[in-house]
């Protein structure tokens, strides 16, 4: 698959290479970092920079080919996905009760009352209801 | 048929005719084949999403009709790319550090966008960079869990990392 003679492919096993670093160091926070929080920190972020660089070596050993167009289109919908989900799954931690870590130095959603008491800005409220007062984004 | 329901079902149809052809689009992309089986899941699939999606419906114009939106849209690219990097090798760090280095908490920031586009292409781009992660968001307020919180005027301080996105997203959606 891979002739390191070859510039492009050279090329692209570096880039492989970085990715699965940051995939190994992604997982490696998964176990070290304390509350889930973080831990979405680590596997979002690393995770999804990993993820990417593999595709990104991917497309660079073939081109835009079957194979190629393949990884771009992964590449667009895993940079897309990777950080929704993982604001999904903090949200819903915090809603069911999670608490954030002992060592943590403070917590605004909490303190708002997950969002029910935020110091939205006048205005917001009315902007957010569309013609008749409907409702556009309950 | 009433004299309101054709401009609806025109629009409908409409919609429905452009996602069938970005998502056949998508499909040549991924199966980079013409056989004629290929195809005709294909065609079922797009069907079948663009049937799914009817009601969904965007506010916002559509991006590829704008240069100007679009230009900034490829200018944010590099941008985001640089700060998801400088993210990545930040939280290694912490990571690989033998005493861990975090200072975590939720923090309190205010978006000056309007759009829910825009705001959501946002609270991806912080959940993506430097120790960032978008927990909810309220009208205009965004809570965002920090891997390391700044000892002074955290709040603050986030809010002035949210203009630098701000920037690009304003000139991409409104």
């Amino acid at each position: 698959m891979l002739d390191l003679s070859q510039p492009s492919h050279l090329i692209a096993f570096v880039v492989m290479l970085g990715g699965l670093f940051f995939d190994v160091v992604g997982c490696l926070g998964l176990v070290r970092l304390p509350d889930v929080y973080n831990r979405l920190q680590a596997g979002t972020k690393c995770v999804t920079l990993g993820t990417f660089l593999i595709l990104l070596g991917v497309l660079i050993r073939f081109g835009f080919d079957s194979l190629g167009w393949k990884a771009v289109v992964c590449m667009f919908f895993v940079a897309m996905t990777s950080p929704t989900a993982a604001h999904a799954i903090a949200r819903a931690s915090h809603r069911a009760g999670f608490g954030l870590w002992s060592g943590s130095v403070g917590d605004r959603y909490a303190e708002d009352d997950e969002g029910r008491r935020a110091p939205v800005s006048p205005g917001e409220v009315e902007r957010q209801r569309g013609p008749q007062g409907r409702e556009v984004h309950p | 048929m009433t004299a309101t329901a054709g401009p609806l079902v025109a629009h409908r149809l409409g919609r429905f005719v452009s996602l069938f052809v970005f998502g056949a689009l998508l499909w040549l992309a991924v199966t980079w084949s013409f056989d004629a089986a290929s195809l005709a899941v294909g065609a079922l699939l797009c069907a079948g999403v663009a049937w799914g999606l009817r009601r969904v419906e965007l506010d916002e114009a559509p991006l590829l009709l704008a240069p100007l939106r679009l230009a900034f849209a490829l200018a944010y690219l590099p941008v985001l790319l640089a700060y998801v990097v400088r993210a990545n090798v930040d939280v290694a760090w912490r990571v690989l550090h033998p005493r861990l280095p975090i200072r975590p908490g939720i923090v309190r920031a205010r978006t000056t966008l309007r759009s829910p586009s825009g705001r959501v292409l946002l609270a991806n781009s912080i959940t993506l960079t430097p120790g960032t992660l978008s927990v909810d968001l309220v009208g205009d307020v965004l809570y965002v869990h920090r891997i390391c919180v700044p000892e002074q005027d955290p709040d603050g301080a986030t809010e002035r990392e949210l203009r630098k996105f701000e920037f690009f997203i304003r000139r991409i959606f409104e």
